[in-house]
């Protein structure tokens, strides 16, 4: 070969029809080895968890493979259930975007570090994330037969309980459910809120508009989007949320976790096993339709505030 | 164009003792400032001189703390700002996100009740005007900042306002972007005749493209003139320095001539007998020619500027001066020259 | 100068404090003056029995629920901070790729709620028992799902805010190695979002009651109910006591640190 035909081989490369070499085998980088703790961390309490969550749905208790506990969620008394979360959270979830809105746009315009301001922050971020149990208690206590507000309502002959005690029923929930939505809403849309720029305002302004038409045709519609994500947020979080429910209706099972509860703690619910992993199956239909409708929104929301 | 420059007179604005205060800072000491009919006025300074307050009062965003506003002889001084039929163009994020181009374009219109057909083509042909005649479907966050700024242009004029104002619009774009934007805001102005007023604090923007340039200092206008004017006879030391380059170079005054290197130089204004420091612009450095006699300067550093060369030389002294010359002398880090100023008029500082 | 022209009228922002503050804040006034009553009068009788010997069994359970959800929080803070951040932090730096994967992880337990969780938790948390022991400090491994969200929020609102890629670059051009780039570079620029994070995992460790009651382990939450069946104050005392250490923890930071971070609690 002459050098020019050593060089040209050299400068070519592999020539098609030549097999490439083989890589050599590559251990993993010791970087790609510290995704594994997490990795593994997540896989045993979230994966695995929830896949054997919506698993035990389909086997009945000597393991068989069974379609029946799935039929149950067309019981009319776990439909009811729905049912129920479902209002449930429509309502709360508006009552507290609309108040929680309103105490955003009160805040409009106030810096960060204002008293105010830093108060009312660490106040929703307290009652947004305070444990439903305690939150019962401070109901019961502030709503409930022996409460102040009861004994000062019946001085007035107005009885609060004259259709019995619905506090430890489904209605009794809207009051506490309401008290944790709305700092949620503070805290999930107020970003939304600040990220109103004054320079629309103003451009607004110059055009011709006034306050008016800066709100209908600029404010809400750009805010439209961020206020549909919070809503869905809350919705999702009244249908997920335990602990108070667990409480105030320490019998029932009206709603869908309350339903989860009573399946898990008895052997069968319903004259079926394993109704819980159905239930369960059930739960996180809704929540991922509500989720993705959430995330979907969001990444419209985003694109806004750029 | 006839549906966006229809029978709008061309508005005067006048500034009558303008006083703003913020708190206890007083921003705006006493401004006056007449724009004439069809006028491309340009305020320029450093930040903080008040030139966007003062734009600010014009468009009515602020009140001021003393003094009136007026268009066309009305005084405007109470007047809120969605009434004054101003056009503003602000430095970034004024485009609303929600809205695509052409319905941006139109808020104006639809405010003034303006019909939808008659909007859409207004609108329309503003977005022609400005170049975007194509993207009038996109959206803000689908365009680039200089797209976005045309549009936010395109907005402000399809009104046809009494005057245009522009807040610093280009000083958020890259360099390229900026120089042809600013040629297309002049040509636009130009054609359609409006009273504009111009904030920025690039003194060659505001040399590029307008008629006449207000350089403000400390909330007042310090002068206001011609870029040719403020450029050549700057009337005071802050404007010297602010507009242009120049060297500082000591100069003893008598009997109202400086005396700089040797020579003999005329002083721009009233000037007591003393030590100064003149103002010299680049381009009246020399090199001596033969025979001459010169300060003795080493060349530090050289800039090719494509029609001319900027040299920096350190003098004896160890001060540092700039000399403009042409592209065919070519200086050598280390090289010595001889230096003469030319007798053009200077501005001069006192030493102290 | 004049207010933007879309801030509220100060008269507004009055009356909706007012209207939303009343609703907020009455409860809390009414269960105050709950645990205040003693018989037709009012004193700090309750408050004083909790300390009081002669009921000292009553109130057991809650010293020991307390206890465990101490250490608890303990070991959930550990999670957070020796687990997940150093996490974020590797694959913020070096596989930037993943972090669109990690952030939807992140966000999966608001999707799958503790109720749904603990349906699956039961049969690993069985073997737990087996292998661990039935303590209820092992619950932190669930807990620490359940805050992923919320610290994971936190954390990259911090490391997007200081730009962590080009620290670490600079760092690393300056000849550091990387135990030293983590600990000494980047871990002091990411303080207030590590502090947000662990003080939102303390918030809903204390309050938790769902996993741990479902799965029969003693936290404080279950222990106050437990209690509350038998005396009706020290419960409401004690959640009074969690409410204020929450908001006065919070509101500390907030005014010192960087809790803007937090607050993006769900984007």
């Amino acid at each position: 070969m002459t050098a020019a035909g050593t060089e040209a081989a050299v400068i070519a490369g592999p020539v098609d029809g030549a097999t490439p070499r083989p890589r050599a085998r590559r251990l993993p980088r010791p970087a790609q080895l510290g995704l594994v703790p997490f990795g593994a961390y997540v896989v045993l309490f979230l994966v695995v968890p929830t896949v054997l969550a919506v698993a035990t749905g389909f086997f009945d208790k000597a393991g068989r493979f069974t379609l029946d506990n799935l039929s149950a969620l067309a019981d009319p008394v776990v439909l009811d259930t729905f049912w129920n979360s479902t209002w449930l959270s429509l309502m709360t979830a508006a009552v507290g975007a609309l108040a929680g809105a309103l105490v955003c746009y009160a805040l409009l315009g106030v810096p960060a570090h204002h008293p105010t301001r830093s108060v009312i922050d660490a106040l929703a971020g307290v009652l947004a994330q305070f444990g439903g149990v305690m939150l019962a208690f401070v109901f019961i206590a502030a709503m409930g037969r022996s409460s102040l507000l009861n004994v000062w309502l019946s001085g007035m002959g107005i009885n609060l309980y004259a259709g019995g005690n619905w506090l430890y029923e489904l209605p009794g929930l809207i009051p506490p459910y309401i008290y944790f939505q709305i700092p949620l809403m503070v805290i999930t849309f107020g970003p939304a809120l600040d990220s109103l720029k004054p320079q629309w305002a103003e451009a607004n302004l110059t055009l011709g508009g006034n306050r008016w038409t800066f709100w209908t045709r600029i404010g809400l519609p750009v805010l439209a989007p961020s206020f549909a994500a919070s809503y869905l947020l809350l919705f999702a979080n009244s249908f997920s949320a335990y602990a108070t429910a667990a409480v105030l209706a320490s019998q029932g099972s009206q709603i869908v976790p309350l339903q989860i509860r009573a399946a898990l703690t008895s052997e069968t619910v319903l004259g079926r096993e394993n109704l819980a992993g159905a239930l369960a199956l059930g739960m996180i239909a809704v929540m991922a339709v509500v989720m993705t409708g959430y995330a979907l929104i969001q990444r419209r929301a985003e694109r806004w505030r750029r | 164009m006839a549906s966006i420059a229809p029978e709008r007179v061309a508005t005067t604005v006048v500034l009558q003792g303008v006083v703003k205060n913020f708190g206890h800072t007083q921003v705006l000491h006493g401004l006056n400032l007449t724009i004439r009919p069809g006028e491309f006025v340009s305020l320029l300074g450093p930040s903080g001189c008040g030139k966007t307050t003062a734009l600010r009062l014009i468009a009515g965003l602020e009140e001021p703390s003393g003094g009136a506003i007026l268009m066309n002889g009305e005084d405007v001084t109470g007047v809120p700002t969605n009434r004054r039929d101003i056009g503003m163009v602000f430095q970034s994020y004024s485009l609303f996100p929600h809205l695509t181009a052409i319905d941006n374009t139109r808020f104006g219109l639809d405010m003034r009740k303006v019909p939808r057909g008659r909007a859409r083509t207004m609108a329309a042909e503003s977005l022609e005007l400005v170049g975007l005649a194509a993207l009038a479907d996109r959206y803000p966050h689908q365009l680039s900042g200089g797209q976005q700024q045309r549009v936010a242009l395109a907005r402000a004029l399809v009104t046809s306002p009494k005057v245009l104002l522009l807040d610093e619009p280009l000083s958020a774009l890259d360099a390229r972007v900026r120089v042809q934007l600013r040629e297309e805001i002049l040509r636009i102005q130009k054609e359609l005749g409006m009273t504009t007023v111009f904030v920025t604090h690039d003194q060659e923007e505001a040399l590029a493209i307008s008629d006449r340039v207000a350089v403000m200092q400390g909330g007042r206008i310090e002068q206001i003139g011609t870029p040719e004017e403020l450029y050549l006879t700057p009337a005071t030391a802050d404007v010297a320095a602010f507009v242009g380059l120049s060297s500082l170079l000591l100069a003893t005054v008598t009997g109202g001539v400086a005396r700089i290197w040797g020579r003999a130089v005329p002083v721009i204004g009233a000037a007591p007998d003393g030590e100064y420091r003149a103002f010299v612009r680049p381009e009246h450095l020399r090199v001596a020619r033969a025979g001459e006699s010169g300060m003795r300067g080493t060349v530090e550093a050289s800039i090719f500027l494509g029609s001319s060369r900027r040299t920096e030389l350190r003098l004896a002294s160890g001060e540092l001066v700039a000399m403009q010359h042409d592209v065919s002398l070519r200086p050598e880090r280390g090289d010595e020259w001889l230096l003469v100023v030319e007798p053009a008029p200077v501005v001069v500082r006192p030493l102290a | 100068m004049r207010r933007a022209s879309f801030h509220p009228h100060p008269a507004t922002r009055v009356v909706i404090g007012i209207l939303v503050g009343s609703f907020v804040l009455l409860p809390l006034l009414a269960t105050l003056e709950f645990t205040l009553r003693d018989g037709d009068a009012h004193s700090f009788v309750h408050w004083a029995a909790i300390f009081d010997p002669a009921k000292a069994a009553t109130y057991k359970p809650i010293w020991v629920g307390l206890t465990n959800s101490v250490m608890l929080m303990l070991v959930t803070v550990a999670v957070v901070l020796l687990l997940l951040a150093p996490t974020m932090i590797l694959v913020n730096l070096r596989f930037p790729r993943l972090r669109r994967s990690m952030e939807f992880v992140a966000l999966l337990p608001i999707s799958i709620p503790a109720i749904v969780l603990v349906v699956g938790l039961t049969p690993i948390y069985l073997v737990i028992g087996h292998t661990l022991g039935t303590g209820a400090w092992t619950l932190a491994f669930a807990y620490g799902i359940t805050v992923l969200p919320f610290a994971y929020r936190s954390i990259q609102a911090a490391i997007d805010a200081v730009n962590l890629a080009t620290l670490a670059e600079a760092a690393r051009s300056l000849g550091a190695s990387w135990p030293t780039v983590v600990w000494r570079v980047l871990a002091p620029n990411l303080r207030g979002g590590l502090l947000a994070a662990s003080l939102i995992a303390v918030a809903v460790v204390l309050g938790e009651y769902t996993i741990a009651s479902l799965l029969n382990r003693q936290n404080l939450q279950t222990a106050l109910v437990l209690v509350n069946r038998q005396d009706a104050y020290v419960s409401v005392i004690f959640s009074l006591l969690a409410l204020l250490l929450c908001f006065l923890l919070l509101l500390i930071i907030g005014r010192t640190g960087n809790l803007g971070a937090a607050r993006g609690k769900e984007r």
